[in-house]
């Protein structure tokens, strides 16, 4: 698989190490009044889609940037390549 | 019909006209006791144990396409009992114990070979580890045998001890763990199923589940509706596919493992052997082909197939311990989609939904559980309780914290 890395260009994926559901990206409030059960779903429970992925991908051989990548499970095939902290800071985080 | 010798030496001198369908081809009744969904080796034993220890009457097992086309006959056919955990140990042990008299438990051949299995160790903390593991193997009754370098020398010359990187410094045999025909466990536990009555349906399609008032009555298929008093999951690899459908999420990903099998080669490698330093597993089947694998690609996918970064790996790991393979041809590769579970372990539990059971996350340890899984996951349908050896594979272990995790890896399946 060759992901686009919004910065570097085509990169070969075996460059990225594999961090799951992009999902993990919204940690739950530590403080909620249950935020045992929400860090449990967090943790340990993943929606696991035949089709469209979002997910996260680290480019640990290269220049060490988090990126969310779409990708469809069925056939492997890479749709959107964002950096992690682009996505987070549009919804609000990391000021 | 009887399978035997006699029968065999009898159909060759008549012409082998009297030789029927290894079971019934039957269309979906209106309502069973029992739904089966997953007509793999799981699910058929699941459907054996169900009528024969607990002699349930109408059991369903619905399968999406054919009896031994999912994973049963797309794994690398190794069954062992070599696990650390207590949680793990005898549910395996006891699945070992199942294989020895399956042969003869539903008169099929299935050509169960003890050939052996060996896992090197390449560092003194790994010899630890072996030991250590070793010993729990021997106190849930199961065999095991630390060797030192010499004694493998001696039984597998070809290995290659003096590795720079990674010499072979012992190593942890279990002489009762081998191989077994994968094909033949789906085909006789089918017919064996079977014979009890079982309703084997090829072709079904479960599209969906009718959950009224937090209560599953039955199953949508293809070939319509089939109402069911308890209705059974048992199809991993596609878990979370099927389980979407009643809207559940699961401690699960699905992710792809490849296998590879040479060329028939003449027979070179006695037993299964496990490269301790990378990940590599290799056995050579009764065709004479090498047969072997390694890690997971490491992504979600369900495309049943891999990439080639993975096939460079394995093929590394196989070039490390036995160089003598380097001109050997490959002849076929494939891949198969695991329920990756977030602590390596599986779950045999009922779900939420009343009268809904799941049976997934086997990780790519499920071919050599597959008797015991079906006969713990019977246990569980016909009495509501868990096997006494299956208790600790519960959906709530994760909130409450009892990781079964054999490797230590946490929730990452990727590294399961």
């Amino acid at each position: 698989m060759i992901i686009n890395h919004p910065i570097l260009g085509p990169r070969d994926s075996a460059e990225f190490t594999y961090m799951g559901d992009a999902a993990l990206l919204d940690r739950p409030d530590w403080q909620a009044k249950d935020a045992l059960l929400q860090f449990v779903d967090y943790g340990y429970l993943r929606d696991n889609p035949a089709g469209p992925h979002i997910e996260l991908w680290y480019h640990e051989q290269g220049d060490r940037s988090f990126l969310v990548v779409t990708r469809d499970t069925t056939t492997h095939e890479i749709s959107s390549v964002k950096l992690a902290s682009d996505v987070a800071r549009g919804r609000g985080r990391s000021k | 019909m009887r399978y035997s010798g006699l029968r065999v030496l009898k159909e060759a001198l008549t012409g082998h006209k009297g030789w029927k369908p290894a079971w019934r081809d039957v269309a979906p009744q209106a309502h069973y006791d029992y739904i089966v969904i997953g007509g793999g080796g799981h699910g058929l034993a699941t459907a054996y144990y169900l009528a024969r220890n607990h002699g349930a009457k109408r059991v369903a097992v619905l399968e999406k396409g054919w009896i031994g086309g999912g994973n049963v006959g797309r794994n690398t056919t190794i069954v062992r009992s070599n696990y650390l955990l207590d949680g793990n140990e005898p549910f395996y042990e006891h699945s070992l114990k199942l294989w020895e008299g399956l042969e003869q438990d539903i008169n099929y051949n299935a050509m169960i070979s003890q050939r052996g299995i060996l896992n090197l160790v390449h560092s003194d903390a790994q010899r630890d580890a072996f030991t250590r593991r070793g010993n729990a193997m021997i106190l849930n009754g199961a065999d095991a045998d630390l060797l030192s370098t010499e004694t493998i020398q001696k039984r597998y010359p070809f290995l290659n001890v003096n590795n720079a990187r990674f010499p072979i410094k012992g190593g942890l045999a279990q002489y009762r763990g081998g191989t077994v025909r994968h094909d033949a466990v789906a085909w006789g536990y089918a017919r064996a199923a079977d014979q009890l009555g079982v309703d084997i349906i090829q072709n079904c399609e479960v599209t969906g589940f009718r959950i009224e008032g937090g209560k599953c009555l039955g199953v949508e298929t293809n070939r319509g509706y089939i109402k069911g008093d308890k209705v059974a999951s048992c199809v991993a690899g596609s878990s979370g596919r099927l389980m979407a459908k009643a809207s559940m999420r699961l401690p699960i990903e699905s992710h792809v493992l490849q296998a590879f099998v040479s060329e028939g080669l003449k027979p070179v490698l006695p037993g299964v052997i496990t490269f301790g330093a990378g990940h590599f597993y290799c056995s050579q089947s009764d065709k004479g082909g090498l047969v072997f694998g390694g890690d997971l690609d490491g992504y979600n996918s369900y495309a049943q197939r891999g990439n080639l970064p993975v096939v460079e790996d394995v093929c590394e790991g196989a070039m490390a311990i036995f160089p003598m393979l380097g001109r050997v041809r490959l002849l076929r590769m494939w891949g198969g989609i695991m329920d990756m579970s977030m602590d390596g372990s599986p779950i045999i539990d009922h779900t939420h939904i009343e009268s809904l059971y799941f049976n997934g996350g086997w990780c790519y340890g499920g071919f050599k559980a597959t008797p015991a899984s079906g006969w713990c996951y019977a246990h569980l349908l016909a009495t509501d309780t868990p096997h006494e050896f299956a208790t600790a594979f519960r959906f709530d272990r994760f909130a409450k914290g009892q990781m079964i995790d054999e490797k230590g890896m946490g929730n990452n399946p990727q590294l399961h």
